[in-house]
């Protein structure tokens, strides 16, 4: 392999795997607050690839202005599957949540299919996106450029609000003890819709640029990023931001380099990062920056 | 101030408080004392609201908080400082005496307000950029406490502050208690196992047993009572 088309692919699966951690954060979050795998949260970032299409190409808005109101749109989705679908439920075992978010996501999924359409839509790419580089020699596409800078800022926003300001300061506190929260005054049902707030914004962010890269999308374009983001939060040890963010950019690379240095076995793709994930929930199933799980007292 | 009326509360089958009445007036320290499950933490869970009343009605300053939502009741300025400290350990202790901040939007008097609880408690000063986790359980009491003046406690219920503290530190964590009542005029709800040091600082006090207060006076009253000194504090008559 020459180093030209090595670090193509190296970039490539960088910005495979930033997209990968954004949708990782969204699990994680909710994860570290409500112990509940969020099923659906696939879904939502193919809700918000299907509102930037709309924005764009029906209602041909300029694309700044579609991403904002995508990152809004989808949020309030988020935010409402979390008030219908699992609030009521947050007292009852932890298994009745779980069984409710597959249930959710088979629910958005076919309600995607019938209104939207199965047949896949093209999806308007944003100039800048569709723009090739020319690094000394290097061309890049403009996707492999702009995802990860993009991500890089969203995270840095994420970090921002989870670490310097009181809403993330709450949001910290509810992933410890939601009950001490409580009595901090702080109302706490609030503070979990904020977190699929922003879970859902940044999965609404990343499915735009998924869609730019992969210029197609359909009701079902969720599921297979979703399982890998959901293998990137394992692997980066669910619960933990930072690890969610190394646990997506390790998948992305790995799924790009084993097609890239052995393209027979390209087909098993998919495969290699599923085996990831059972040979971390084998060997260390709190992941790379997970705490090692304590008895509750 | 507070006003508790024939509280009635149930853990599915189990009925945990029967009919309990009792008032806290300003400035007052009352103290709950009695045995393991006689329904102390009960009591005080149920006037923040964690857990529902199903019966009888909790007044605060002439206002009727029962089975209201535990932030609403915070804000009013009832703040529980809960059994086992529960600081919480991934913050810093900044952090935790600013989390019990959390209702307040005065900036400058949040500030002064820290500044006092460092005075109160150079320790946490020392600590401040710690996370709670690293602190040692007597510090991680002083936190809790700080943590709940923070948030301008007009009533501050505390539920077993000596719990698992030694010796030197349950005397200083009373002391602490004490200041806090006399020299800023909190009003404070004290449960405590550590029955004879309750009752000393006590300007009233109830004694519950089984989900009933069976006996009720003054600090001193209880203190010299032959019951309370048979099952309490462990001295023959």
């Amino acid at each position: 392999m020459s180093i030209e088309i090595f670090i193509q692919q190296l970039l490539n699966g960088i910005s495979l795997g930033s997209l990968y951690s954004l949708i990782a954060i969204g699990y994680t979050m909710v994860y570290g607050i409500l112990a509940l795998i969020n099923f659906a949260h696939g879904d939502i970032f193919m809700i918000g690839a299907y509102i930037a299409f709309f924005a764009v190409a029906i209602y041909a808005l300029p694309w700044w202005l579609a991403a904002i109101l995508t990152i809004i749109l989808t949020a309030c989705v988020g935010m409402l599957i979390e008030r219908v679908a699992y609030r009521p439920l947050r007292d009852e075992p932890r298994i009745s949540l779980l069984i409710t978010a597959v249930g959710v996501a088979f629910f958005i999924e076919n309600l995607a299919i019938v209104t939207l359409g199965a047949r896949p839509k093209g999806f308007p790419v944003p100039a800048m996106m569709a723009t090739n580089f020319d690094i000394y020699g290097f061309r890049i596409s403009g996707v492999s450029i702009w995802v990860p800078i993009l991500t890089i800022c969203l995270l840095a926003g994420l970090l921002y609000i989870i670490y310097r300001t009181k809403i993330g300061m709450a949001m910290r506190a509810v992933a410890k003890d939601i009950e001490a929260t409580r009595l901090m005054g702080v109302n706490v049902d609030r503070v979990i819709m904020y977190t699929f707030a922003i879970g859902s914004g940044l999965a609404a962010a990343g499915g735009m640029m998924w869609a730019s890269k992969y210029p197609q999308i359909q009701p079902l374009m969720g599921m297979y990023p979703g399982w890998k983001a959901f293998t990137a939060a394992v692997v980066g040890g669910i619960g933990n931001i930072t690890g969610a963010m190394i646990g997506g950019l390790i998948i992305g690379v790995v799924e790009i380099m084993t097609v890239a240095f052995f393209p027979t076995l390209s087909g098993f793709r998919d495969a290699f990062v599923f085996a990831i994930l059972i040979i971390f929930l084998l060997v260390k199933p709190t992941g790379l920056m997970g705490e090692p799980l304590k008895e509750k007292v | 101030m507070l006003k508790v009326d024939n509280l009635h509360v149930y853990y599915g089958g189990i009925h945990a408080l029967k009919g309990i009445s009792l008032k806290v007036d300003r400035g007052d320290f009352v103290s709950l004392v009695g045995a393991n499950g006689a329904g102390k933490s009960t009591t005080l869970r149920t006037i923040v609201g964690l857990v529902k009343a199903k019966e009888g009605r909790v007044e605060f300053e002439g206002e009727d908080i029962t089975n209201k939502p535990t932030h609403e009741i915070v804000s009013r300025g009832v703040l529980l400082t809960p059994e086992g400290r529960r600081i919480f350990p991934n913050l810093t202790v900044r952090e935790n005496l600013m989390l019990g901040a959390y209702i307040r939007k005065d900036k400058a008097d949040i500030a002064a307000d820290l500044e006092k609880v460092y005075d109160l408690f150079p320790r946490l000063k020392e600590r401040q950029n710690q996370k709670g986790g690293t602190l040692s359980g007597g510090e991680q009491q002083m936190l809790a406490i700080g943590r709940a003046l923070m948030g301008r406690p007009k009533l501050l219920a505390l539920d077993e502050p000596s719990l698992g503290l030694a010796p030197l530190l349950v005397k200083e964590v009373f002391e602490v208690l004490k200041e806090i009542n006399e020299r800023d005029g909190t009003t404070i709800l004290l449960v405590e196992q550590n029955a004879y040091a309750a009752l000393k600082l006590a300007k009233q006090a109830y004694v519950l047993e089984t989900g009933r207060i069976v006996l009720e006076g003054t600090g001193e009253e209880l203190l010299v009572n032959p019951q309370v000194r048979q099952a309490y504090l462990g001295v023959s008559s």
